[in-house]
Protein backbone atom coordinates (compact mmCIF):
# COMPACT_ATOMS: atom_id res chain seq x y z
CA UNK A 1 0.00 0.00 0.00
CA UNK A 2 1.23 3.76 -0.35
CA UNK A 3 1.34 6.16 2.95
CA UNK A 4 -1.72 7.12 4.21
CA UNK A 5 -2.23 10.71 5.73
CA UNK A 6 -5.04 10.87 7.48
CA UNK A 7 -5.63 14.00 8.89
CA UNK A 8 -9.31 14.78 11.05
CA UNK A 9 -10.42 18.57 11.71
CA UNK A 10 -13.32 20.39 14.30
CA UNK A 11 -13.96 22.23 16.85
CA UNK A 12 -12.15 20.92 20.76
CA UNK A 13 -14.68 18.47 22.33
CA UNK A 14 -15.74 16.57 19.13
CA UNK A 15 -13.92 14.55 19.59
CA UNK A 16 -11.69 14.67 16.54
CA UNK A 17 -8.34 13.43 18.41
CA UNK A 18 -10.18 10.11 19.86
CA UNK A 19 -11.12 9.57 15.95
CA UNK A 20 -7.66 9.47 15.15
CA UNK A 21 -6.45 7.36 17.78
CA UNK A 22 -9.35 4.87 16.82
CA UNK A 23 -8.27 4.66 13.55
CA UNK A 24 -4.71 3.93 14.35
CA UNK A 25 -5.34 1.37 16.71
CA UNK A 26 -7.55 -0.36 13.52
CA UNK A 27 -4.36 -0.20 11.31
CA UNK A 28 -2.17 -1.34 13.92
CA UNK A 29 -4.39 -4.17 14.93
CA UNK A 30 -3.82 -5.04 10.85
CA UNK A 31 -0.34 -5.13 11.29
CA UNK A 32 0.57 -1.77 10.21
CA UNK A 33 2.79 0.68 11.07
CA UNK A 34 1.49 3.61 12.39
CA UNK A 35 2.09 7.43 13.91
CA UNK A 36 -0.93 9.58 15.68
CA UNK A 37 -0.10 12.70 16.39
CA UNK A 38 -2.34 16.33 17.39
CA UNK A 39 -2.29 19.91 18.14
CA UNK A 40 -4.66 21.61 20.08
CA UNK A 41 -4.31 24.86 22.12
CA UNK A 42 -4.78 25.13 25.54
CA UNK A 43 -8.42 25.62 25.53
CA UNK A 44 -10.35 22.41 27.26
CA UNK A 45 -13.43 23.04 24.69
CA UNK A 46 -14.04 25.06 21.42
CA UNK A 47 -10.33 25.75 20.27
CA UNK A 48 -9.86 24.68 16.83
CA UNK A 49 -8.56 20.96 17.25
CA UNK A 50 -6.25 18.66 14.21
CA UNK A 51 -5.29 15.17 14.94
CA UNK A 52 -3.39 13.37 12.26
CA UNK A 53 -2.48 9.69 11.66
CA UNK A 54 -0.09 7.99 9.65
CA UNK A 55 -0.35 4.07 7.91
CA UNK A 56 2.13 2.45 5.96
CA UNK A 57 3.38 -1.10 5.66
CA UNK A 58 7.07 -0.17 6.39
CA UNK A 59 8.45 2.67 9.35
CA UNK A 60 6.67 5.69 9.40
CA UNK A 61 9.68 8.60 9.91
CA UNK A 62 8.12 11.95 10.21
CA UNK A 63 5.93 12.29 12.45
CA UNK A 64 3.64 14.62 11.13
CA UNK A 65 1.07 14.77 7.70
CA UNK A 66 2.09 17.22 5.28
CA UNK A 67 -0.14 16.41 2.15
CA UNK A 68 -3.35 14.80 3.51
CA UNK A 69 -4.48 12.40 1.37
CA UNK A 70 -7.55 12.16 3.92
CA UNK A 71 -9.32 14.97 5.28
CA UNK A 72 -12.23 14.68 7.37
CA UNK A 73 -13.93 17.82 8.67
CA UNK A 74 -17.04 18.98 11.50
CA UNK A 75 -16.52 22.11 11.13
CA UNK A 76 -16.25 24.86 8.46
CA UNK A 77 -13.34 27.13 10.74
CA UNK A 78 -11.48 23.35 10.48
CA UNK A 79 -12.07 22.94 7.17
CA UNK A 80 -10.78 26.65 5.59
CA UNK A 81 -7.97 26.33 7.47
CA UNK A 82 -6.63 22.63 6.11
CA UNK A 83 -8.40 22.45 2.64
CA UNK A 84 -5.60 24.02 0.62
CA UNK A 85 -2.88 21.80 1.72
CA UNK A 86 -4.03 18.26 0.33
CA UNK A 87 -2.69 15.82 -1.39
CA UNK A 88 -3.69 15.28 -5.01
CA UNK A 89 -6.68 13.00 -5.59
CA UNK A 90 -7.31 13.07 -2.14
CA UNK A 91 -10.58 11.61 -0.33
CA UNK A 92 -12.28 14.24 1.56
CA UNK A 93 -15.14 13.06 4.22
CA UNK A 94 -16.54 16.49 5.65
CA UNK A 95 -20.18 17.60 7.86
CA UNK A 96 -23.03 18.29 4.53
CA UNK A 97 -23.06 21.43 7.06
CA UNK A 98 -19.75 22.66 5.23
CA UNK A 99 -19.02 24.41 2.10
CA UNK A 100 -17.04 22.90 -0.46
CA UNK A 101 -15.44 24.87 -3.05
CA UNK A 102 -16.27 24.30 -6.37
CA UNK A 103 -12.35 23.37 -7.31
CA UNK A 104 -11.82 21.41 -4.36
CA UNK A 105 -15.32 19.03 -5.76
CA UNK A 106 -13.49 18.83 -8.69
CA UNK A 107 -9.59 18.27 -8.01
CA UNK A 108 -10.70 15.85 -5.08
CA UNK A 109 -12.99 12.97 -3.49
CA UNK A 110 -15.45 14.77 -1.34
CA UNK A 111 -18.45 13.10 0.58
CA UNK A 112 -20.48 15.39 1.92
CA UNK A 113 -22.22 13.63 5.24
CA UNK A 114 -24.58 14.19 7.51
CA UNK A 115 -22.75 13.25 10.41
CA UNK A 116 -22.99 16.16 12.95
CA UNK A 117 -26.92 15.30 12.57
CA UNK A 118 -27.36 11.89 12.09
CA UNK A 119 -25.29 11.40 15.39
CA UNK A 120 -27.95 14.01 16.81
CA UNK A 121 -31.12 12.39 15.34
CA UNK A 122 -30.67 8.81 14.77
CA UNK A 123 -27.99 7.76 16.88
CA UNK A 124 -29.62 10.12 19.73
CA UNK A 125 -26.04 11.06 20.75
CA UNK A 126 -24.07 14.28 19.27
CA UNK A 127 -20.45 12.71 20.83
CA UNK A 128 -21.35 10.30 18.58
CA UNK A 129 -20.28 12.02 15.63
CA UNK A 130 -16.46 10.93 15.99
CA UNK A 131 -17.44 7.54 15.53
CA UNK A 132 -19.74 7.78 12.23
CA UNK A 133 -16.97 9.59 10.73
CA UNK A 134 -14.38 6.86 11.78
CA UNK A 135 -17.01 4.27 10.43
CA UNK A 136 -16.76 6.73 7.30
CA UNK A 137 -13.42 7.61 6.66
CA UNK A 138 -12.53 3.69 7.19
CA UNK A 139 -14.48 2.50 4.29
CA UNK A 140 -14.07 5.51 2.02
CA UNK A 141 -10.31 4.93 2.18
CA UNK A 142 -10.67 0.88 2.59
CA UNK A 143 -7.91 0.95 5.24
CA UNK A 144 -8.47 -1.67 7.91
CA UNK A 145 -10.33 -4.75 8.40
CA UNK A 146 -14.07 -4.13 9.58
CA UNK A 147 -12.99 -6.25 12.58
CA UNK A 148 -9.73 -4.39 13.47
CA UNK A 149 -12.03 -1.17 13.45
CA UNK A 150 -14.85 -2.38 15.58
CA UNK A 151 -11.92 -4.01 18.01
CA UNK A 152 -10.49 -0.57 18.38
CA UNK A 153 -13.55 1.64 18.96
CA UNK A 154 -15.04 -0.90 21.69
CA UNK A 155 -11.27 -0.46 23.02
CA UNK A 156 -11.84 3.08 23.42
CA UNK A 157 -15.00 3.97 24.52
CA UNK A 158 -17.20 3.61 27.93
CA UNK A 159 -18.21 0.67 29.12
CA UNK A 160 -21.68 0.15 28.12
CA UNK A 161 -21.90 2.26 24.87
CA UNK A 162 -20.53 -0.64 22.87
CA UNK A 163 -23.87 -0.65 21.14
CA UNK A 164 -24.51 2.69 20.60
CA UNK A 165 -20.82 3.27 18.98
CA UNK A 166 -20.75 0.32 17.12
CA UNK A 167 -24.09 1.15 15.31
CA UNK A 168 -22.43 5.21 14.68
CA UNK A 169 -19.71 3.13 13.26
CA UNK A 170 -21.37 1.26 10.71
CA UNK A 171 -23.58 4.32 9.97
CA UNK A 172 -20.80 5.69 8.68
CA UNK A 173 -19.78 2.91 6.65
CA UNK A 174 -22.93 2.67 5.26
CA UNK A 175 -23.47 6.69 4.05
CA UNK A 176 -20.04 5.85 1.99
CA UNK A 177 -21.77 2.55 0.42
CA UNK A 178 -24.72 4.31 -0.71
CA UNK A 179 -23.18 8.06 -1.36
CA UNK A 180 -24.43 9.34 -4.95
CA UNK A 181 -21.66 11.41 -6.18
CA UNK B 1 2.71 -8.33 15.45
CA UNK B 2 -0.88 -7.21 16.89
CA UNK B 3 -1.24 -11.64 17.62
CA UNK B 4 0.18 -10.93 20.91
CA UNK B 5 -2.02 -8.10 22.40
CA UNK B 6 -0.51 -8.06 25.75
CA UNK B 7 3.03 -7.82 24.54
CA UNK B 8 2.48 -5.17 21.53
CA UNK B 9 0.33 -2.29 22.19
CA UNK B 10 -0.28 1.19 20.35
CA UNK B 11 0.27 3.66 23.36
CA UNK B 12 1.70 7.06 23.55
CA UNK B 13 5.34 8.40 24.26
CA UNK B 14 3.87 9.61 28.04
CA UNK B 15 2.46 5.83 28.73
CA UNK B 16 5.09 3.70 27.02
CA UNK B 17 7.37 6.01 29.73
CA UNK B 18 5.46 4.74 32.86
CA UNK B 19 5.03 1.40 31.02
CA UNK B 20 8.82 0.96 30.73
CA UNK B 21 9.39 2.42 34.51
CA UNK B 22 7.20 0.01 35.94
CA UNK B 23 8.86 -2.99 33.98
CA UNK B 24 12.09 -1.73 35.47
CA UNK B 25 10.58 -1.37 39.31
CA UNK B 26 9.73 1.71 39.54
CA UNK B 27 7.01 1.84 42.68
CA UNK B 28 6.44 5.12 43.71
CA UNK B 29 5.46 8.37 41.54
CA UNK B 30 5.44 12.11 43.05
CA UNK B 31 4.25 14.04 40.69
CA UNK B 32 1.94 17.81 40.01
CA UNK B 33 0.18 17.41 36.42
CA UNK B 34 1.56 19.86 33.20
CA UNK B 35 1.01 19.80 30.04
CA UNK B 36 2.74 17.89 27.83
CA UNK B 37 3.38 15.37 30.62
CA UNK B 38 0.12 14.97 32.00
CA UNK B 39 -0.15 11.73 30.87
CA UNK B 40 2.59 10.22 32.22
CA UNK B 41 0.84 11.09 35.90
CA UNK B 42 -2.13 10.18 34.82
CA UNK B 43 -0.53 6.35 33.87
CA UNK B 44 0.78 6.31 37.10
CA UNK B 45 -2.02 6.84 39.37
CA UNK B 46 -3.67 3.89 37.61
CA UNK B 47 -1.21 1.62 36.81
CA UNK B 48 1.14 1.59 40.23
CA UNK B 49 -1.54 0.71 42.68
CA UNK B 50 -2.21 -2.02 40.53
CA UNK B 51 1.22 -3.63 41.16
CA UNK B 52 1.26 -2.63 44.97
CA UNK B 53 2.95 0.89 44.07
CA UNK B 54 2.04 4.12 45.63
CA UNK B 55 0.88 7.39 43.15
CA UNK B 56 0.69 10.83 44.83
CA UNK B 57 0.48 14.47 43.49
CA UNK B 58 1.75 16.89 45.17
CA UNK B 59 0.88 20.30 45.81
CA UNK B 60 3.61 21.68 43.58
CA UNK B 61 6.62 20.39 41.50
CA UNK B 62 8.61 21.09 44.43
CA UNK B 63 6.98 19.23 46.68
CA UNK B 64 7.00 15.98 44.43
CA UNK B 65 10.50 15.40 43.48
CA UNK B 66 10.87 16.28 47.04
CA UNK B 67 8.55 12.93 47.86
CA UNK B 68 9.67 10.86 45.37
CA UNK B 69 13.80 11.53 46.85
CA UNK B 70 12.45 10.61 50.39
CA UNK B 71 10.69 7.20 48.52
CA UNK B 72 13.91 6.30 47.05
CA UNK B 73 15.93 6.95 50.52
CA UNK B 74 13.57 4.33 51.36
CA UNK B 75 14.97 1.87 48.82
CA UNK B 76 11.82 2.31 46.70
CA UNK B 77 12.35 3.64 42.70
CA UNK B 78 11.23 6.35 42.12
CA UNK B 79 10.42 8.98 39.57
CA UNK B 80 8.86 12.41 38.76
CA UNK B 81 7.71 13.87 35.67
CA UNK B 82 7.32 17.60 34.47
CA UNK B 83 7.37 20.10 31.83
CA UNK B 84 9.72 23.66 31.36
CA UNK B 85 8.10 25.68 34.43
CA UNK B 86 7.92 22.68 36.62
CA UNK B 87 11.60 21.27 35.68
CA UNK B 88 12.99 25.34 36.74
CA UNK B 89 11.07 24.16 39.92
CA UNK B 90 12.98 20.86 40.19
CA UNK B 91 16.10 22.13 40.20
CA UNK B 92 17.54 22.90 43.60
CA UNK B 93 16.19 19.13 44.41
CA UNK B 94 18.38 17.76 41.49
CA UNK B 95 21.32 19.38 43.00
CA UNK B 96 20.22 17.60 46.24
CA UNK B 97 19.69 13.83 45.13
CA UNK B 98 23.58 14.51 43.15
CA UNK B 99 25.36 15.32 46.58
CA UNK B 100 22.95 13.31 48.70
CA UNK B 101 23.76 10.64 45.75
CA UNK B 102 19.58 9.11 45.92
CA UNK B 103 19.04 7.85 42.59
CA UNK B 104 15.67 9.43 40.95
CA UNK B 105 14.54 9.77 37.44
CA UNK B 106 13.11 13.11 36.84
CA UNK B 107 11.13 13.09 33.25
CA UNK B 108 10.95 16.56 31.42
CA UNK B 109 9.09 16.38 28.64
CA UNK B 110 9.61 19.49 26.72
CA UNK B 111 7.44 22.35 25.82
CA UNK B 112 7.89 26.10 23.75
CA UNK B 113 9.38 28.46 25.42
CA UNK B 114 10.68 29.91 28.68
CA UNK B 115 8.41 30.64 31.89
CA UNK B 116 4.85 29.03 30.87
CA UNK B 117 5.70 30.25 26.80
CA UNK B 118 3.72 27.95 24.59
CA UNK B 119 2.29 25.30 26.52
CA UNK B 120 1.15 22.49 24.02
CA UNK B 121 3.98 22.90 21.87
CA UNK B 122 7.49 21.31 21.14
CA UNK B 123 10.40 22.61 21.69
CA UNK B 124 14.13 20.79 22.71
CA UNK B 125 15.14 24.24 24.65
CA UNK B 126 15.81 22.51 28.16
CA UNK B 127 19.21 20.69 27.31
CA UNK B 128 21.18 22.93 28.75
CA UNK B 129 18.95 23.57 31.95
CA UNK B 130 19.35 19.60 32.20
CA UNK B 131 23.04 19.77 32.33
CA UNK B 132 23.62 23.14 34.56
CA UNK B 133 20.20 24.04 35.52
CA UNK B 134 21.15 23.29 39.45
CA UNK B 135 24.23 25.10 40.76
CA UNK B 136 27.57 24.08 41.37
CA UNK B 137 29.56 21.41 39.90
CA UNK B 138 27.25 18.06 39.56
CA UNK B 139 27.39 15.15 37.15
CA UNK B 140 24.57 14.66 35.19
CA UNK B 141 23.04 11.92 33.15
CA UNK B 142 20.55 12.59 30.47
CA UNK B 143 18.81 10.62 28.22
CA UNK B 144 16.78 11.80 24.89
CA UNK B 145 14.32 9.67 23.14
CA UNK B 146 13.49 9.56 19.34
CA UNK B 147 10.31 7.58 19.74
CA UNK B 148 7.78 5.67 21.62
CA UNK B 149 9.97 2.26 21.50
CA UNK B 150 12.91 3.93 22.61
CA UNK B 151 10.72 5.91 25.46
CA UNK B 152 9.91 2.29 26.92
CA UNK B 153 13.81 0.94 26.11
CA UNK B 154 15.64 4.14 27.17
CA UNK B 155 13.60 4.80 30.73
CA UNK B 156 14.38 1.30 32.00
CA UNK B 157 18.31 1.95 30.77
CA UNK B 158 17.85 5.73 33.15
CA UNK B 159 16.25 3.74 36.00
CA UNK B 160 19.32 1.36 35.78
CA UNK B 161 21.40 3.93 35.63
CA UNK B 162 20.40 5.67 38.36
CA UNK B 163 20.45 2.96 40.47
CA UNK B 164 24.26 2.05 39.50
CA UNK B 165 25.55 5.26 40.12
CA UNK B 166 23.14 6.58 42.33
CA UNK B 167 22.69 9.72 40.86
CA UNK B 168 19.78 11.72 39.54
CA UNK B 169 18.84 10.32 35.68
CA UNK B 170 16.84 13.49 33.72
CA UNK B 171 14.66 11.53 31.13
CA UNK B 172 14.67 14.51 28.20
CA UNK B 173 11.28 13.81 26.17
CA UNK B 174 9.84 16.48 23.89
CA UNK B 175 6.33 16.71 23.08
CA UNK B 176 6.64 15.36 19.69
CA UNK B 177 7.86 12.17 21.38
CA UNK B 178 5.46 12.48 24.71
CA UNK B 179 2.50 12.88 22.64
CA UNK B 180 2.02 10.72 19.57
CA UNK B 181 1.06 7.59 19.83
CA UNK B 182 2.98 4.34 18.08
CA UNK B 183 2.89 0.46 18.21
CA UNK B 184 5.28 -1.01 20.42
CA UNK B 185 6.49 -3.77 21.76
CA UNK B 186 6.83 -4.20 25.74
CA UNK B 187 9.67 -6.21 26.81
CA UNK B 188 7.94 -8.24 29.90
CA UNK B 189 10.15 -7.99 33.29
CA UNK B 190 11.58 -10.94 33.21
CA UNK B 191 13.08 -10.51 29.87
CA UNK B 192 14.93 -7.32 31.03
CA UNK B 193 18.53 -6.59 32.71
CA UNK B 194 18.20 -4.82 35.78
CA UNK B 195 20.25 -2.86 37.92
CA UNK B 196 19.15 -2.50 41.50
CA UNK B 197 21.55 -0.50 44.01
CA UNK B 198 24.33 -1.70 45.87
CA UNK B 199 23.61 -1.99 49.59
CA UNK B 200 26.99 -3.72 51.46
CA UNK B 201 28.02 -0.69 53.66
CA UNK B 202 31.19 -0.54 53.87
CA UNK B 203 32.59 -0.29 57.53
CA UNK B 204 29.00 1.18 59.13
CA UNK B 205 29.66 3.99 57.03
CA UNK B 206 27.07 4.54 54.50
CA UNK B 207 29.14 6.85 52.50
CA UNK B 208 32.22 5.34 52.77
CA UNK B 209 33.85 3.87 48.92
CA UNK B 210 35.70 0.56 48.45
CA UNK B 211 39.20 0.69 47.03
CA UNK B 212 39.03 1.98 43.67
CA UNK B 213 35.35 2.49 43.87
CA UNK B 214 33.33 5.46 43.00
CA UNK B 215 30.08 4.93 44.42
CA UNK B 216 28.74 4.24 48.18
CA UNK B 217 26.61 1.52 49.30
CA UNK B 218 24.20 2.63 52.02
CA UNK B 219 21.41 0.93 53.11
CA UNK B 220 17.92 2.07 52.88
CA UNK B 221 16.22 3.85 55.37
CA UNK B 222 14.44 1.53 57.54
CA UNK B 223 16.49 -1.80 57.10
CA UNK B 224 18.31 -1.10 60.72
CA UNK B 225 21.04 1.47 59.95
CA UNK B 226 20.57 5.04 61.03
CA UNK B 227 22.69 7.90 58.96
CA UNK B 228 22.43 11.12 58.20
CA UNK B 229 21.81 12.74 54.64
CA UNK B 230 22.48 16.13 54.22
CA UNK B 231 23.32 18.86 51.13
CA UNK B 232 26.27 19.88 52.38
CA UNK B 233 29.56 18.65 51.96
CA UNK B 234 29.84 15.14 54.15
CA UNK B 235 32.03 12.82 55.66
CA UNK B 236 31.24 9.00 55.62
CA UNK B 237 29.06 8.87 58.02
CA UNK B 238 26.89 11.64 55.99
CA UNK B 239 27.56 14.49 58.72
CA UNK B 240 28.42 18.14 57.73
CA UNK B 241 31.93 19.20 56.84
CA UNK B 242 33.85 21.91 56.10
CA UNK B 243 37.08 20.64 55.11
CA UNK B 244 38.42 21.39 51.88
CA UNK B 245 40.25 18.31 51.50
CA UNK B 246 37.14 16.28 52.26
CA UNK B 247 34.69 18.60 50.18
CA UNK B 248 37.55 18.64 46.98
CA UNK B 249 37.73 14.54 47.42
CA UNK B 250 34.02 14.20 47.40
CA UNK B 251 33.48 16.28 44.53
CA UNK B 252 35.83 15.22 42.51
CA UNK B 253 34.49 11.62 43.21
CA UNK B 254 30.67 12.77 42.29
CA UNK B 255 32.36 14.30 38.81
CA UNK B 256 34.70 10.95 38.47
CA UNK B 257 31.97 8.07 38.93
CA UNK B 258 30.32 9.46 36.00
CA UNK B 259 33.14 10.38 33.84
CA UNK B 260 34.93 6.99 34.72
CA UNK B 261 32.42 4.67 33.62
CA UNK B 262 31.51 7.01 30.55
CA UNK B 263 31.49 4.05 28.15
CA UNK B 264 28.96 2.44 30.22
CA UNK B 265 26.42 5.64 30.00
CA UNK B 266 26.96 7.07 26.86
CA UNK B 267 24.74 5.57 23.59
CA UNK B 268 24.58 6.92 20.63
CA UNK B 269 23.16 5.74 17.14
CA UNK B 270 25.39 6.48 13.44
CA UNK B 271 23.31 5.83 10.50
CA UNK B 272 25.29 6.00 6.58
CA UNK B 273 28.37 7.90 8.54
CA UNK B 274 31.00 5.63 6.75
CA UNK B 275 31.25 7.42 2.99
CA UNK B 276 29.43 11.09 3.75
CA UNK B 277 30.48 15.03 3.31
CA UNK B 278 27.91 15.76 5.55
CA UNK B 279 26.36 14.95 9.06
CA UNK B 280 23.33 15.60 10.45
CA UNK B 281 23.69 15.91 14.31
CA UNK B 282 20.18 15.56 16.14
CA UNK B 283 18.10 14.19 19.19
CA UNK B 284 14.92 13.27 20.41
CA UNK B 285 11.53 14.10 18.05
CA UNK B 286 13.70 16.02 15.95
CA UNK B 287 15.80 12.80 14.80
CA UNK B 288 12.37 11.66 13.03
CA UNK B 289 12.11 15.05 10.79
CA UNK B 290 16.05 14.16 9.73
CA UNK B 291 14.80 10.57 9.00
CA UNK B 292 12.48 12.25 7.06
CA UNK B 293 14.16 13.88 5.29
CA UNK B 294 16.49 11.15 4.09
CA UNK B 295 13.56 8.58 3.22
CA UNK B 296 13.51 11.40 0.26
CA UNK B 297 17.48 11.42 -0.47
CA UNK B 298 16.44 9.33 -3.98
CA UNK B 299 14.25 12.44 -5.10
CA UNK B 300 16.44 14.83 -3.61
CA UNK B 301 19.87 13.76 -4.64
CA UNK B 302 21.11 14.83 -1.22
CA UNK B 303 23.38 12.18 0.87
CA UNK B 304 24.05 12.56 4.39
CA UNK B 305 24.73 10.78 7.49
CA UNK B 306 23.01 10.97 10.61
CA UNK B 307 24.54 11.42 14.28
CA UNK B 308 22.12 11.21 17.31
CA UNK B 309 23.72 11.04 20.72
CA UNK B 310 20.62 9.30 22.57
CA UNK B 311 22.56 10.02 26.31
CA UNK B 312 22.96 13.03 25.38
CA UNK B 313 24.89 13.95 28.37
CA UNK B 314 27.55 13.20 29.00
CA UNK B 315 27.75 13.90 25.22
CA UNK B 316 29.42 11.07 22.89
CA UNK B 317 32.34 13.80 22.19
CA UNK B 318 34.77 11.14 21.22
CA UNK B 319 32.78 9.76 18.54
CA UNK B 320 31.74 13.24 16.99
CA UNK B 321 35.35 14.34 17.32
CA UNK B 322 36.22 10.92 15.33
CA UNK B 323 33.53 11.87 12.56
CA UNK B 324 34.14 15.11 12.68
CA UNK B 325 37.63 14.40 11.21
CA UNK B 326 36.67 13.00 7.82
CA UNK B 327 33.50 14.82 7.51
CA UNK B 328 32.80 18.74 5.64
CA UNK B 329 29.95 20.24 6.88
CA UNK B 330 27.73 19.03 10.14
CA UNK B 331 24.53 20.23 10.38
CA UNK B 332 23.19 20.41 13.79
CA UNK B 333 19.23 20.40 13.81
CA UNK B 334 17.37 21.00 17.18
CA UNK B 335 14.00 22.40 18.43
CA UNK B 336 15.63 25.65 19.82
CA UNK B 337 17.81 29.23 19.35
CA UNK B 338 20.74 26.63 19.38
CA UNK B 339 21.90 24.52 22.59
CA UNK B 340 23.51 21.18 21.14
CA UNK B 341 24.91 23.46 18.98
CA UNK B 342 27.19 24.71 21.51
CA UNK B 343 28.40 21.70 22.47
CA UNK B 344 28.87 20.30 18.70
CA UNK B 345 31.00 23.70 18.04
CA UNK B 346 33.32 23.03 20.78
CA UNK B 347 34.21 19.08 20.01
CA UNK B 348 34.25 20.14 16.34
CA UNK B 349 36.65 22.85 16.31
CA UNK B 350 38.03 23.49 12.67
CA UNK B 351 37.77 19.93 11.81
CA UNK B 352 34.44 20.47 9.70
CA UNK B 353 32.44 23.40 9.04
CA UNK B 354 29.10 24.09 11.53
CA UNK B 355 26.01 25.13 10.63
CA UNK B 356 22.72 25.39 12.14
CA UNK B 357 18.95 24.59 11.76
CA UNK B 358 16.69 25.78 14.78
CA UNK B 359 12.78 26.47 15.40
CA UNK B 360 11.13 28.24 18.36
CA UNK B 361 7.99 29.32 17.45
CA UNK B 362 6.13 26.17 18.19
CA UNK B 363 6.18 24.45 14.71
CA UNK B 364 8.10 21.52 14.35
CA UNK B 365 11.21 20.98 12.20
CA UNK B 366 10.07 19.80 8.98
CA UNK B 367 12.05 17.33 6.41
CA UNK B 368 11.55 20.06 3.55
CA UNK B 369 13.34 22.70 5.74
CA UNK B 370 15.73 20.24 6.30
CA UNK B 371 16.08 19.50 2.77
CA UNK B 372 16.35 23.23 1.94
CA UNK B 373 18.68 23.81 4.52
CA UNK B 374 21.22 21.09 3.21
CA UNK B 375 20.98 22.38 -0.38
CA UNK B 376 21.61 25.84 0.96
CA UNK B 377 24.55 24.06 2.97
CA UNK B 378 25.71 22.56 -0.14
CA UNK B 379 25.30 25.27 -2.58
CA UNK B 380 27.63 27.16 -0.19
CA UNK B 381 30.83 24.54 -0.02
CA UNK B 382 30.61 24.77 -3.75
Amino acid sequence: MCKSELRFTGSGGQGVILGTIIMAEAAFLDGKSVVQSQSYGPEARGGLCKAEVLVDDKAVNYTKVTKPTCLMSLTQQSFDKYKDTLADNAVLVVDDSINVPKNIGEAHKVYKLPILSSARKVIKNPMSANIISVGAVNAALDLASKESLEDAVVAHIPKGTEKLNVSAMNLGAQMIKEYVH
Amino acid sequence: MATNRCRFKLLQGNEACVEGALAVGMRFYAGYPITPSTEIAERSSVRLPQLGGKFIQMEDEISSIAAALGASVAGVKSMTATSGPGFSLKQENIGYAAIAEIPIVIVDVQRSGPSTGLPTSPSQGDVMQAKWGTHGDHPTIAISPTSVQSTYNEIIRAFNLSERFRTPVIFLMDEVVGHMREGIELIPTEELEIIDRNEKMINGLPYAVGEREYIPHMPSFGTGSLYNITGLFHDDEGFPTNDNKMAHDEGLRLMKKIEVYKDDIIKYETIDTDDCDTLIVCYGGTMRAVLGAKERAKETGLKFGIFNPITIWPFPEEKLAELSKKIKNILVVEHNYGQILLTVQRIVKDNSNVHFLGKIDGTTISPDEIIKKLQEVNSNAQ
